[in-house]
């Protein structure tokens, strides 16, 4: 029975590679993810199957009201809320792996049965990575919620508090594999990484949460290794570093994408952002801003051909990917080539602007990643901009004084004209003016953004 | 004996992430929500530890924690996984 239950795992570690393999292009993605999830049933039933699991009715009953309230959650959220449902689920996650080793701990230690160093180490260490995801995981869904405020908080004595906090966790876990039996530390070390994921996620704002929920994402897939080996499980293993990486490569793809450290992004915030507000040595260009209303834009771009629209987190706060889609369809009806430029950190989480753009029944070849896309904006006559700020700052480019200096943007400013689509001239996530505003081919559209493109689509609609 | 299968295990996982790494960086950037959805589902796979933890036949701490952590790791597996579908559903090419 051992023998196939160990087959069965190895099977549905290999329905998870595929699955993952066959993310790599969206014709086979949902292939692939059904095809994951048909490994997990058949580790699950293997599971049951087992041995060692003789009283079903904690089990049913478990499964049923877990099920149904990752069911209603999968189906009630909205895609503007997917990065709150992805912070929510990895926290599950995070929360799971600790339960089992604590589980695990008590199993042995209430069994009189002997503890191995290994089992310790590995024990300690799911405990401390899932805590952190539990709570790290609580605090971003919060931020994302809005629960709690999505600025940079900062608190008194935070990074020696921390490191603090850090250092102490690992002198007690070495001093609990030492001595196994001593549970109340065991306890304290649970505590201690509970609080320690609330205070490594709080200090981390708003824009940056791209990178906190992919960090969390590796977390949640390490914590399930670490319960692998509590539980000398290959098929746990090999899961969660499955994911472990996924979560690194997003997080490295996210720090590219702000040209920053992933040291700078957890320890929290731009360095001037958040405390002082915008920084007084970056030369803002002041001078006239021009604005367009709506009627004068539906005359402009009666006479393009080529439009590029550049979404951001803008417009998902103010739900506008379906007013974004009829401006597509209604400039394609006019004969105009339309496409999405989509920078790596727009929105809250990787690829958010693009699950948005597929809600709204864009098709995905006509978005854009900005390496793809970066040198068609000489070529094309209008740029709309809608939601999106510090990503197309043209001082990122130039400006040696600015805190987002290096940071890779999308050109706009190189199209013929630039639309710029805001409520207000309001500084974005950096805390800095973005001085595109103030460029000859720039013209401001004021207005929410979906009743403002919805505005432009009815006037192109009468013209 | 228990070192060597420590050592293995970690061999495992150490293949694994180079596994994951290559196939990762081939997910483009258009299906990196539904990756990071989907990736989290699998990391559910702790259903298997919590499903052993609550089974034992006297009920226990153990039982109790293994309870709530079948919860958790199903509103994991499952919201992982119908979400992710909900989102793949969507992508569509002209």
């Amino acid at each position: 029975m051992l023998v196939v239950s160990y087959i069965v795992y190895l099977i549905a570690s290999i329905c998870f590679i595929f699955g993952i393999k066959k993310l790599a292009s969206p014709k086979t993605a949902r292939q692939g993810n059904q095809l994951a999830a048909v490994g997990m049933l058949l580790a699950i039933v293997v599971t049951l199957l087992d041995r060692r699991v003789l009283s079903f009715e904690w089990i049913i009953a478990g499964i049923i009201i877990g099920s149904a309230i990752g069911a209603v959650f999968a189906l009630k959220v909205k895609m503007t809320g997917m990065p709150q449902m992805v912070g929510l689920l990895n926290g599950f996650g995070g929360g799971a792996s600790v339960l089992v080793a604590l589980s695990e701990y008590e199993r042995i230690y209430f069994g009189n049965q002997q503890f191995e160093v290994n089992t310790m180490v590995t024990i300690v260490l799911s405990i401390l990575i899932g805590s952190v995801t539990f709570t790290g995981s609580l605090i971003a869904f919060g931020k994302l919620q809005e629960l709690i405020t999505g600025k940079v908080i900062k608190y008194p004595f935070q990074h020696p508090l921390n490191a603090l906090l850090i250092l102490g966790v690992f002198v007690a876990g070495v001093i609990v594999v030492i001595n196994p039996s001593n549970i109340e530390l065991l306890l304290i070390i649970t505590a201690v990484s509970l609080v320690l994921g609330v205070l490594l996620v709080l200090p981390i704002g708003g824009a940056d949460m791209p990178v906190a929920i992919s960090l969390l994402n590796s977390y949640s897939g390490i914590a399930a290794s670490m319960t692998g080996f509590v539980l000398s499980n290959n098929m746990l293993i090999i899961a969660g570093a499955l994911v472990g990486a996924s979560g690194i490569i997003l997080t490295i793809i996210m720090c590219k994408g702000m040209n920053r450290s992933l040291m700078n992004v957890v320890l929290g915030g731009w360095e001037s952002a958040g405390t002082s507000g915008p920084s007084k040595s970056v030369s803002s260009p002041k001078g006239q801003v021009k604005s367009i209303d709506s009627e004068e834009l539906a005359m402009l771009l009666d006479s393009v051909s080529s439009v590029i629209i550049v979404p951001g987190y803008g417009m998902a706060v103010a739900q506008a990917q379906h007013a974004v889609r009829d401006l597509m369809t209604v400039l394609e009806k006019k004969g105009v080539k339309v496409r999405f430029a989509i920078h790596p950190v727009a929105g809250r989480m990787p690829g958010h602007m693009n699950v948005l753009l597929a809600e709204a029944q864009v098709e995905y070849d006509k978005l854009l990643a900005m390496e793809d896309i970066n040198d068609d904006f000489p070529n094309t006559d209008v740029v709309i901009i809608i939601g999106a700020n510090d990503v197309v700052n043209p001082a990122a480019r130039h400006d040696q004084n600015s805190p987002i200096y290096g940071m890779p943007i999308l050109n706009v400013d190189y199209a013929k004209t630039v639309i710029i689509n805001k409520r207000s001239l309001n500084v974005g996530y950096a805390g800095i003016d973005n001085e595109l505003f103030f460029y000859p081919n720039a013209l401001m559209y004021f207005g929410d953004a979906k009743e403002a493109i919805t505005r432009l689509v009815n006037e192109l609609k009468s013209s | 004996m228990e070192g060597f299968i420590l050592l293995m295990q970690i061999y495992v996982f150490v293949l694994a992430i180079f596994v994951g790494f290559e196939l990762i960086t081939k997910v483009p950037p258009t299906l990196h929500t539904p990756l990071m959805s989907g990736s989290n589902a699998i990391s559910g796979i702790t259903i298997v530890g919590a499903l052993l933890s609550a089974g034992v036949e006297e009920m226990s701490i153990s039982t109790i924690l293994g309870f709530i952590a079948i919860i958790f790791a199903m509103i994991n597996v499952v919201g992982g996984f119908l979400v992710t579908d909900r989102m793949l559903k969507m992508f569509k090419k002209k």
